[in-house]
C-alpha cells in the first residue's frame, strides 16, 4: 500500500532528537502545555491535601493535618450518635411486656428494623436471608405456622435467648433431648437413647407408616406392621396421633411441613441415623463472656420473626 | 568441560528433588518435587545428547529462537488463563460450577482465583513480556542477546515456575498474598530466574551498537529492576521445614498488609504498566512507521512514573488498620501519578498523527490503539477510586474487579495480542499475516467484550457498594450481605458471556498465527543485527 504523502509533516516542523533506532526516531515535540498544567495542578493538589489531612509521618506519629480529620474518630462518632439516639427507645423496650410490644406503633417499628438487621447479621445464615430455612441441613423455616417450639412472642424469645441442645447454655431447650438412631448398627449417644433397636426392614416399616400419617403414598402392608412399632416406640415423643410435642420440641408427622424432609430416602436416614439439631445461645453470659445480643437485641429479633408470618 | 559441570548440577538437583519427594511434608510440595526432577531429568537428557557440539557462533544474528519460543508460550498461557477465568466467573455465578463433591475442592474458585491471575499476568504477561524484550532490546540495540544459552534458560526457567506455581495452587500450597501466591522455594526459583532476566537484558545493553538507549528499554528495565525488589522484599518469609510448602511471614498485621499492597500495586505499575509501555514505545512506532510523538514527554513521564507509582501503595488499604496518614500520602501520589500515566498515553496516540487513515486498513494497529485507549481509560478510573471518598464507596466490591480487567484485558491483552500479530510474520519469515479479516473479528470480539465485562462490574459494583453502606434512620443496616449476592446474580452471567467473548477472540488469532506460520511459505530471513544509520 503506498502511503499517501503527509500533510504538516511534525518531522519538519519540529525536528527529531537525530537518533534511531532499528527505524524509530522521536520527534523533538515540546511538552503539551494542558498535560503540564494538569501535572502541576495534581501536584498542588496534593500539597494541600496533605496540609489539611494527616499526612506527614515524624519520627514519633505524623502531622495531623489543620482540618483535624481522623477516620477513627469519625466511626466513634458515627457510633456515640445512633447509641444516643436509640438508647431511649432501647430502654423501652426492655422495660415493656413482650407481648406489649406489638402494640405500640414506635417501639413495633424500631424493632422490626432493628430486628431485620439483627437477622441478616446473625440468623441469616443458617435460617436464609428470606428466613425460610434450610431443609437438607434441618434449619427451620420460620415463615410458616408450624413451631417446634411454639410460636408466640414468649416462645420466640425464650428460643432465641437460649438456643437449642447447646453446650453453653444450661437453660437451652432440649438439652439431652434427641431424635434417637433407631438401627440396630447404630452407635454413640444417639443410638443409647433408642428404646430398641430396630432392623433395616423394621425401620422401612415405621417410614411408611408415617408416609400414610402424613397423607403421602404409603406400602400397605409394610405401614400396618409399622404402626406397631410406632406405637411401642415413637409415641413418647410424636404422640398417638404423631402431632409431636411441642414441650419436646417432637414435629408434628402428620403434616406437609418438614425440618430435614418427608420423601422416603430422608426419613430412613432420619430414623437409621438419628437427629438432634443445635441453636446457640443468644443471651447466654458467662462470667467470663458477654451474651452474643443484648436483651435489647434479641426482643427486637423476637418481634421481627413473630412478624414474619407464623407468628401465634 | 561446562557440559559436564551442567551434567552433574542437573543429576544432583534431579536426586535431591527425589529424595525430597520421598520425605515431603505435604501434597503441594511432593508434587512439586517431583516435577522439579523430572525437569532436571529431561535437561539432562538434552545436555547429554549434545555434549561436545560446538555452540553456533553468530555475533551478528539476533537470537530469535528464544523469541519464537515466547510467542508460542505466550499465546498459549494466554488461552489457559482466559480459560480459567472464563471458568470462575461462571462458578460465582452458579456455585455448583465448583465441582465440590467431584474434585474435592481442587477446582473450587479460592485454588482456581489464583491460577487465574497468576496465568494470565506471570504466565500471559510475563512470557510476553520477556519475549518481547529479548525481541525489543536486540532491534534497538543491534546487538545479539548476551549470554549465549541464558536466555533460553529465562524462558524454561519461567515456564517450570508456571508450571510449579499452578500445580502447587490447585493441591493447595499458597502463600495466601494476593498475585504473591507462590509458596516459599518457588519465590526462591523465581528470584534466579528473574536475576539471569536482568543479566540478560542488562548485558545486552551494554554490548550495544547504538550511542542511547531507547526509551522502551528504559521501562524495561525498570520493570525488571522494581519487580526484583517487590518480589524479594513482600515474599521475605522464613519456611516452616525445609521439606514443605509452609512458611511464616516475617512481617504482622498491618506491616504486612502494607508490604503486601505496596507489592501488589506496584506489580501492577512495573509489570503491567512499565514493561507493557515498554512494549507500546518500540511496536506502536514500529507499525505504525512513524516517530515517536515527543522525546521530551517520554523522559518526563518515565521518571514521574517510577517515582510516584511506588508511594501510591497505601490506596488499597483506606478504611483499614493503616494509619490515616499512610492512607492520604497513598491517595495523594495516586492522584499525582494521573498525567504520567496519560503521558505514556498521549506518546503512543499521538505517534500516529499524520497516519490516523491507517486505522482504517490495519486492525494490529487499531488493536494497538483501544489498548492505549483502554490504558488512558484505567489510569484515569485509578487516581479516582483511589480518593477516599470513592473508595468509601468502591472498595472490595466489583467495581475493583470491573477497573482491574479493564486495564488487564484492555490494555495488557490487546497490545500483547496486537504485539504476537506483529512478530509472528516477522519471526518466522512470512509475508504478513494470514488473514486481516480474522483479525478484524478477534478485535472486535475482545473489544465487546471487555466492555461488557467493565459495565457489567460497574454496574454490581456500584450497586452492592450502596447496598452495603446503607442504613435506615435508626443506624441499622438494611441488606445483608446475601441480600447483595442474590441482586448481583445477572450482571455475573454478562461478565462471564464478556469472558467468553474475549476468549473465543483469543482463539481466532491461535488459529491465524497457526496459519499464518504453517500455510504460507517462507521468504529469506532478515534477522542481521545492523545498527540503523
Amino acid at each position: 500500500m503506498c502511503a499517501k504523502p503527509i500533510k504538516d509533516d511534525a518531522k519538519a516542523k519540529v525536528g527529531t532528537t537525530g537518533h534511531s533506532w532499528d527505524g524509530i526516531e522521536e520527534l523533538n515535540t515540546p511538552l503539551p502545555r494542558w498535560w503540564l498544567w494538569t501535572f502541576y495542578l495534581t501536584i498542588l493538589f496534593a500539597i494541600g491535601y496533605t496540609i489539611a489531612y494527616p499526612a506527614w509521618p515524624l519520627i514519633y506519629g505524623a502531622t495531623p493535618g489543620v482540618l483535624g480529620s481522623s477516620t477513627r474518630a469519625d466511626v466513634d462518632a458515627d457510633i456515640q450518635h445512633f447509641d444516643a439516639l436509640n438508647a431511649p427507645i432501647k430502654a423501652q423496650l426492655v422495660a415493656a411486656d413482650l407481648t406489649a410490644i406489638e402494640g405500640d406503633d414506635a417501639l413495633k417499628a424500631y424493632a422490626l428494623a432493628a430486628g431485620k438487621s439483627l437477622f441478616a447479621t446473625n440468623c441469616a445464615p443458617c435460617h436464609g436471608s428470606g428466613a425460610a430455612g434450610v431443609q437438607g441441613l434441618g434449619y427451620p423455616n420460620l415463615l410458616d405456622n408450624d413451631w417446634l417450639y411454639g410460636g408466640t412472642i414468649d416462645a420466640i424469645y425464650t428460643t432465641i435467648t437460649h438456643g437449642v441442645r447447646n453446650t453453653v447454655d444450661p437453660d437451652a431447650r432440649n438439652v439431652g433431648i434427641y431424635m434417637p438412631a433407631w438401627s440396630d448398627k447404630a452407635s454413640g449417644p444417639l443410638a443409647d437413647m433408642a428404646t430398641a433397636k430396630l432392623s433395616a426392614d423394621q425401620i422401612g416399616q415405621v417410614v411408611h407408616y408415617v408416609l400414610k400419617l402424613s397423607g403421602q403414598t404409603a406400602h400397605e402392608a409394610k405401614a400396618t406392621a409399622g404402626a406397631q412399632l410406632f406405637k411401642d416406640n415413637c409415641v413418647a415423643c410424636h404422640g398417638e396421633d404423631g402431632k409431636g410435642n411441642r414441650d419436646l420440641g417432637a414435629p408434628n408427622l402428620t403434616d406437609a411441613i418438614w425440618l430435614y424432609g418427608g420423601d422416603e430416602v430422608t426419613l430412613t436416614k432420619t430414623l437409621t441415623e438419628g437427629r438432634g439439631g443445635v441453636m446457640p445461645s443468644w443471651g447466654y453470659a458467662s462470667a467470663s463472656s458477654t451474651a452474643r445480643l443484648t436483651e435489647a437485641d434479641i426482643r427486637a429479633v423476637a418481634v421481627y420473626v413473630h412478624s414474619l408470618g407464623g407468628g401465634e | 568441560m561446562w557440559d559436564y559441570v551442567k551434567l552433574i548440577v542437573l543429576a544432583g538437583v534431579g536426586l535431591l528433588a527425589a529424595i525430597a519427594a520421598n520425605y515431603a511434608r505435604d501434597l503441594p510440595y511432593m508434587v512439586n518435587a517431583i516435577e522439579v526432577a523430572i525437569a532436571a531429568a529431561i535437561t539432562f537428557i538434552y545436555v547429554l545428547r549434545h555434549v561436545g557440539e560446538d555452540a553456533p557462533n553468530t555475533p551478528d544474528e539476533y537470537q530469535d529462537g528464544v523469541i519464537r519460543a515466547g510467542v508460542i508460550a505466550t499465546t498459549f498461557w494466554g488461552i489457559v488463563g482466559f480459560l480459567v477465568g472464563v471458568v470462575i466467573a461462571f462458578q460465582l455465578a452458579y456455585p455448583a460450577l465448583n465441582l465440590g463433591n467431584v474434585t474435592e475442592g481442587i477446582l473450587n474458585f479460592g485454588r482456581l482465583r489464583p491460577l487465574h491471575t497468576s496465568a494470565v499476568i506471570f504466565a500471559f504477561g510475563g512470557n510476553a513480556l520477556i519475549m518481547s524484550a529479548f525481541y525489543v532490546v536486540q532491534r534497538t540495540s543491534a546487538a545479539r542477546l548476551w549470554g549465549g544459552n541464558l536466555g533460553w534458560f529465562v524462558f524454561w526457567g519461567w515456564q517450570l515456575m508456571i508450571v510449579l506455581a499452578a500445580s502447587s495452587y490447585i493441591l493447595g500450597g499458597t502463600e495466601g498474598k494476593e498475585y504473591a501466591e507462590t509458596v516459599w522455594y518457588i519465590d526462591l526459583w523465581i528470584t534466579v530466574v528473574w536475576v539471569a532476566f536482568l543479566a540478560v537484558f542488562v548485558g545486552t545493553l551494554v554490548k550495544r551498537r547504538e550511542p542511547h538507549i531507547y526509551v522502551a528499554n528504559w521501562f524495561y528495565l525498570s520493570m525488571i529492576l522494581t519487580v526484583a525488589m517487590l518480589h524479594l522484599v513482600n515474599n521475605a518469609a522464613i519456611p516452616v521445614s525445609i521439606l514443605g510448602s509452609l512458611s511464616v511471614p516475617v512481617y504482622s498485621g498491618v506491616q504486612d498488609a502494607m508490604v503486601q499492597w505496596w507489592y501488589g500495586h506496584n506489580a501492577v505499575g512495573f509489570f503491567l504498566t512499565a514493561g507493557f509501555l515498554g512494549m507500546m514505545y518500540y511496536f506502536v512506532p514500529k507499525q505504525v512507521e512513524r516517530p515517536v510523538y515527543s522525546y521530551k514527554l517520554s523522559i518526563i513521564h518515565f521518571w514521574a512514573l517510577i517515582f510516584l507509582y511506588i508511594w501510591a501503595g497505601p490506596h488499597h488499604l483506606h478504611y483499614t488498620a493503616l494509619p490515616d496518614w499512610a492512607s492520604t500520602l497513598g491517595m495523594v501520589f495516586s492522584v499525582m501519578l494521573w498525567m504520567p500515566s496519560w503521558g505514556g498515553m498521549i506518546n503512543g496516540l499521538m505517534t500516529l498523527s499524520g497516519a490516523w487513515d491507517k486505522l482504517r486498513t490495519d486492525p494490529v494497529l487499531r488493536m494497538m490503539v483501544i489498548a492505549i485507549g483502554f490504558y488512558g481509560m484505567s489510569t484515569f478510573e485509578g487516581p479516582v477510586m483511589s480518593i477516599k471518598a470513592v473508595n468509601a464507596l468502591s472498595h472490595y466490591t466489583d467495581w475493583t474487579i470491573g477497573h482491574v480487567h479493564s486495564g488487564a484485558l484492555g490494555w495488557n491483552g490487546m497490545i500483547t495480542f496486537s504485539v504476537l500479530y506483529f512478530l509472528t510474520p516477522r519471526l518466522w519469515n512470512r509475508a504478513g499475516l494470514y488473514s486481516l479479516k480474522l483479525v478484524s473479528w478477534h478485535f472486535w470480539l475482545a473489544t465487546i467484550g471487555i466492555v461488557l465485562y467493565a459495565s457489567s462490574m460497574w454496574v454490581t459494583g456500584i450497586m452492592e457498594g450502596l447496598m452495603w453502606r446503607e442504613v435506615d434512620a435508626n443506624g441499622f443496616l438494611v441488606n445483608a450481605f446475601a441480600d447483595t449476592v442474590a441482586a448481583k446474580f445477572p450482571m455475573y452471567v454478562v461478565r462471564g458471556l464478556g469472558g467468553t467473548m474475549f476468549l473465543t477472540g483469543a482463539l481466532i488469532m491461535v488459529y491465524n498465527l497457526w496459519m499464518t506460520v504453517n500455510a504460507q511459505p517462507a521468504k529469506a530471513s532478515a534477522s542481521a543485527a545492523v545498527p540503523a544509520e
